[in-house]
């Protein structure tokens, strides 16, 4: 079947742009070749700077013709509804439409039958659709014409079945002709077919293909550092990009002056990456960096690219010279400095939440609150905040973006700060990704959790949480950060106390920067509170998923308010740990089982859920599951036939009216069972109080074989109730069975 | 393609530049004297990209950029430099071939070196412009910005003119190899009296480097801005849009030594912008009006 080929030719696509437009062309052609009647079944594409194209193989010549009937009006219907059918029909006159009989009379039917149209001149009709259209993410105009496109459009060169296809959108012309390489080949050329395209173009120093061109970069990339016995520092994102960059790559190591290498590692790196595309090189004995780059050109110079590599070697040398003039520079204070605290202070961290500076200032208020739940010391502490952000206004940093952190620990270490601080100032950004280091020492963990606790309680309270897939801040990435450094330490933590503080501290910023006054502090009204015992209520409410806002000392309006929002927070919290216990297997059922407790310690809720994962996985555990389960449905069943109420529920088991030996036994299991099980609670071992509920499972299945709860006698019904109620008591202890699926 | 007679000083590739785009039809223009950050806010570009009418000019700008100073010691940063800008309206389709081949006659071989348009879009807030083009690698140098306008003050232009920048100092490096600007041969090094870049810029450099960190008076130039802007406003008023545009420039630049000052916030910064851009937006479409009515 025929073939066709398709390429736009244009001016220099932006590299980051072909991949994507590759995609969007293949679903743009497929649809409306789809609407006209022709299903291509698979669409190649390829990209290079100045060419975006397809080939479809197997195209017919033309779409399928099209046979419908179309029922009309009744035989007599008013002239309105025969004149509108004639209409949607393309019928000129009434006389063209037959007449059928059926049971409720006679009506008019159409027959349409339309010839398929040629393929060729579908194509010319879609192709100007999709020009016009094409979602680049910025386009343009350019000279006198109308079209828009990312770049200048020269060309479209389209053949199908060995044939030109004559196709012009706002003046930009098509032919069987498209052109080489810029410099090596700028004949026009002719090609026939989407295969003598592809030898032409290569012929002519152009290879329209990403991953060939690629596999080349990355081959020749490889050998050149091989022969000279050094290693490519591999760059997957680097690849992709230069490869967008260059039609007919040619890959050359340069030499770069050795004296930089007393720069930081990343400096150099992301000098060659970001702003000359150079790949890195690294020996590899050491795994230190080597005095080289490999960078990638799009020509075959007539000197073998001796010129090229030399004036690249220039051009790094330039920015390094930058680079290590910013180094200089910022070496020559130390990190903190009253100077770059007030350059913090004229930066604005967000309108509403004030500079950078008062950020530190306030996470250096919950690195108090954090450190009553992490041993860390408390002077080096409060150095690493002061530290922390300093060196966001260095001069490097200025440059590079990209390494806060990083450069802040070294002009840490450099100036003789304590090892601790220097890892927190680098850690505390920490972890940055699913494959991130999490941090373990007690200086990096208090700063780490205090950075991310933050800026989750100020953008709580000014209501800037995540939606959907908007989530400007980053504050999933934070909030899975801190439960993971929670985990990850064993941090057992008053999550509920320190999401209220958070946000208070958040809502007095907020208050300060809009009234320009400085407010009392909410959160120290929080911190003062915490001891007290309308506190202690508050967070036993506030962590019920039900809870309402506390009456009493937290009912006016300010406190109130931060207090939802910090619910609300600790509950963002807790959603992220059940994905991160999804993800690790662990099942979903059982993680809402613990959470409906209310706890807000995310290190006892994990044991929580790995001792009932256990249990559950015991024929004990499963059974008693299924005894719970009875006894849930049973009372469930009494209390909606209204034969049994809360009231009733409170009272204690009466011993003198247990009839038969099995409810004997098991008021007898419960009544050891459940302190049993309380107690290990309580020293929080979970995997003791399972064991305790374990010795239930036998009197409760021969409470259900033996025993009638249902009784005639109204108090041996009621002592019966009383006792699976305290069954389900007892497992409550541990986690909400009723949450748990299957039996 | 070879040129006839590679360049060899510095003013070498602003006659060769010159003459080359002079072939090209454009008209030839000399320096605005006001001063300005970038050779684009040249009424000559700024304001006749405006409008329906065709046009096509080149010029050397000297540009000031108060904050780059660097007291003469950095090998490549500079305060003052020069830019050779060229602007034409429309756009011919083979600008991109054209402005090659001012590479070549500048003897910059592209079967020699690595000649590659890297995606840049060119923006300039305090005039509400932007385009969509390149910056043009040389061997991994930036040696010039290739932009498509699309919007100037903030107006959509029609027709699209493409703009040009040619960054001198940097261009000459390195065609003639030099790693410190300030030993750039200026004149023929074969002449009676050769000159370098710093035997004319050095002294400069170092003094208005002095000047813009030092010696400049914020609270004059605050005042000075206050005024440019209320003159610009009242020029516009009547409808002087030409000389309204001067001082605007005025302002832009002003607002710039007051930057280099480091007395402008984050906050500041911007509402400072805005302020001009307002300035330039007004300047733009009483321009771009004149220029659609005759």
């Amino acid at each position: 079947m025929p073939q066709l080929l398709l390429e736009l030719f244009s001016e220099e696509i932006p590299a980051r742009m072909q991949k994507r437009a590759e995609e969007d062309f293949a679903k743009l052609m497929g649809e409306k070749l789809k609407a006209a009647g022709l299903e291509p079944e698979r669409i190649n594409t390829f990209s290079s700077p100045r060419r975006l194209g397809l080939v479809i193989e197997d195209l017919p010549a033309k779409a399928a013709d099209v046979n419908e009937e179309k029922k009309g009006p009744r035989v007599g219907a008013p002239d309105q509804a025969v004149q509108g059918f004639l209409k949607s029909a393309g019928l000129a006159s009434i006389d063209q439409a037959q007449i059928v009989e059926d049971k409720k009379g006679a009506f008019y039917v159409a027959k349409i039958e339309r010839a398929g149209r040629a393929t060729a001149e579908i194509v010319q009709e879609i192709v100007p659709e999709i020009v016009r259209a094409f979602p680049w993410p910025k386009s343009m105009r350019s000279g006198v014409s109308d079209l828009q496109w990312v770049r200048p459009l020269h060309n479209i060169c389209c053949v199908f079945d060995g044939e030109g296809v004559a196709i012009a959108v706002e003046g930009v012309g098509s032919a069987r002709v498209t052109w080489g390489h810029r410099f090596h080949a700028p004949e026009p050329i002719e090609v026939r077919s989407a295969a003598d395209h592809v030898s032409r173009l290569r012929g002519a120093k152009v290879l329209i293909e990403r991953e060939e061109r690629k596999r080349i970069i990355l081959e020749q990339a490889k050998a050149l550092c091989a022969a000279k016995g050094l290693e490519l520092v591999e760059d997957i994102g680097l690849l992709e990009e230069v490869c967008g960059l260059v039609e007919w790559p040619v890959t050359l190591l340069g030499d770069m002056d050795a004296g930089f290498l007393d720069l930081p590692g990343e400096v150099i790196r992301l000098s060659m990456r970001t702003h000359q595309k150079y790949f890195a090189v690294r020996d590899p004995k050491t795994q230190k960096l080597a005095p080289h780059f490999v960078t990638v050109a799009n020509v075959e110079a007539k000197d073998g690219g001796k010129a090229i590599a030399a004036g690249n070697a220039r051009v790094l040398s330039a920015r390094l010279n930058d680079a290590r003039f910013f180094w200089d520079t910022d070496k020559k204070t130390p990190l903190y400095t009253d100077e770059r605290r007030d350059k913090l202070k004229k930066i604005v961290f967000h309108q509403k939440l004030g500079s950078v500076w008062d950020k530190v200032e306030r996470v250096k208020e919950l690195t108090g609150d954090l450190r009553n739940f992490v041993h860390a010391d408390g002077n080096a502490t409060r150095r690493a905040v002061d530290l922390s952000k300093c060196d966001l206004v260095t001069e490097l940093v200025g440059e590079f973006p990209e390494l806060q952190g990083q450069i802040g620990r070294q002009l840490a270490v450099i100036h003789g700060e304590d090892a601790g601080v220097a890892a927190a100032i680098e850690d505390h950004y920490r972890p940055v990704g699913p494959s991130d280091r999490v941090p373990s020492e007690p200086i990096s963990v208090v700063l780490a959790l205090a950075d991310k606790l933050d800026s989750l309680g100020c953008f709580w309270a000014i209501d800037e949480k995540p939606t959907g897939s908007a989530d400007p801040y980053a504050l999933r990435r934070s909030a899975l950060g801190f439960v993971r450094i929670v985990l990850a330490n064993s941090i057992r933590l008053r999550l509920a106390l320190l999401t209220a503080i958070a946000v208070g501290q958040g809502v007095s910023i907020s208050a300060q920067v809009q009234s320009g006054a400085l407010q009392k502090k909410m959160a120290d009204a929080l911190r003062s509170a915490a001891g007290t015992a309308a506190f202690q209520d508050y967070v036993r409410e506030l962590t019920r998923t039900d809870a309402r806002p506390s009456d009493g000392k937290f009912e006016r309006q300010t406190e109130r308010e931060i207090l939802s929002k910090g619910r609300d927070l600790l509950a963002f919290l807790a959603d992220r740990l059940k994905v991160q216990l999804r993800d690790q297997g662990k099942r979903h059922d059982l993680v809402d089982a613990v959470f409906a407790l209310g706890d807000d310690d995310l290190v006892r809720i994990v044991a929580r859920v790995e001792a009932l994962d256990a249990f559950l996985k015991t024929e004990d555990g499963a059974n008693l599951l299924a005894g719970y389960k009875r006894a849930a449905n049973i009372l469930a069943a009494e209390e909606k036939k209204g034969k049994w109420s809360a009231d009733e529920a409170t009272g204690d088991v009466d011993a003198s009216k247990l009839a038969e030996p099995a409810e004997k036994a098991l008021a007898d299991a419960l009544s050891k069972a459940l302190p049993a099980a309380r107690a290990a609670v309580e020293r929080e071992d979970f995997a003791a109080a399972m064991k305790a509920l374990s010795t239930l499972r036998a009197p409760v299945d021969a409470f259900f074989e033996k025993v009638l709860v249902n009784a005639d006698d109204a108090a041996l019904r009621k002592n019966r109730l009383l006792l699976l109620t305290r069954l389900r008591d007892a497992l409550s202890a541990v986690a909400d069975f009723s949450k748990i699926e299957g039996s | 393609m070879a040129p006839d007679k590679a360049p060899r000083c510095f003013q070498d590739v602003i006659l060769t530049l010159q003459t080359y785009w002079a072939e090209q039809g454009c008209a030839i223009l000399q320096p605005y004297d006001e001063q300005v950050g970038a050779g684009t806010l040249h009424p000559a570009t700024t304001l006749r990209a405006l409008g329906p009418k065709h046009w096509r000019a080149a010029y050397v700008q000297p540009s000031r950029r108060p904050k780059d100073g660097r007291y003469g010691e950095n090998p490549n940063r500079l305060q003052h430099y020069y830019q050779f800008q060229v602007i034409l309206k429309p756009n011919p389709p083979d600008l991109q071939q054209l402005y090659l081949n001012s590479l070549v006659r500048i003897g910059i071989d592209p079967l020699l070196h690595d000649i590659r348009f890297v995606e840049d879009d060119w923006e300039n807030p305090t005039v509400g412009a932007w385009g969509l083009g390149w910056e043009v690698w040389c061997d991994g140098m930036e040696v010039s910005q290739y932009t498509y306008f699309q919007q100037v003050g903030g107006l959509d232009v029609r027709p699209v003119s493409g703009e040009l920048t040619y960054g001198l100092e940097r261009l000459a490096m390195y065609v003639f190899g030099v790693d410190r600007v300030y030993d750039l041969p200026f004149n023929d090094p074969d002449s009676a009296t050769p000159l370098t870049y710093g035997d004319i810029f050095l002294e400069n450099e170092r003094q208005q480097s002095r000047f813009n960190f030092e010696l400049s008076d914020p609270e004059q130039n605050l005042r000075w801005f206050n005024d440019a802007e209320a003159t610009a406003k009242r020029l516009l008023g009547e409808g002087a849009v030409l000389p309204a545009f001067d001082y605007t420039l005025k302002a832009s630049h002003l607002f710039n030594l007051l930057d280099a000052r480091g007395v402008v916030s984050p906050t500041e910064r911007q509402s400072f912008i805005a302020r001009v851009r307002d300035l330039a937006k007004g300047c733009a479409s009483a321009w771009e009006k004149l220029e659609t009515a005759q």
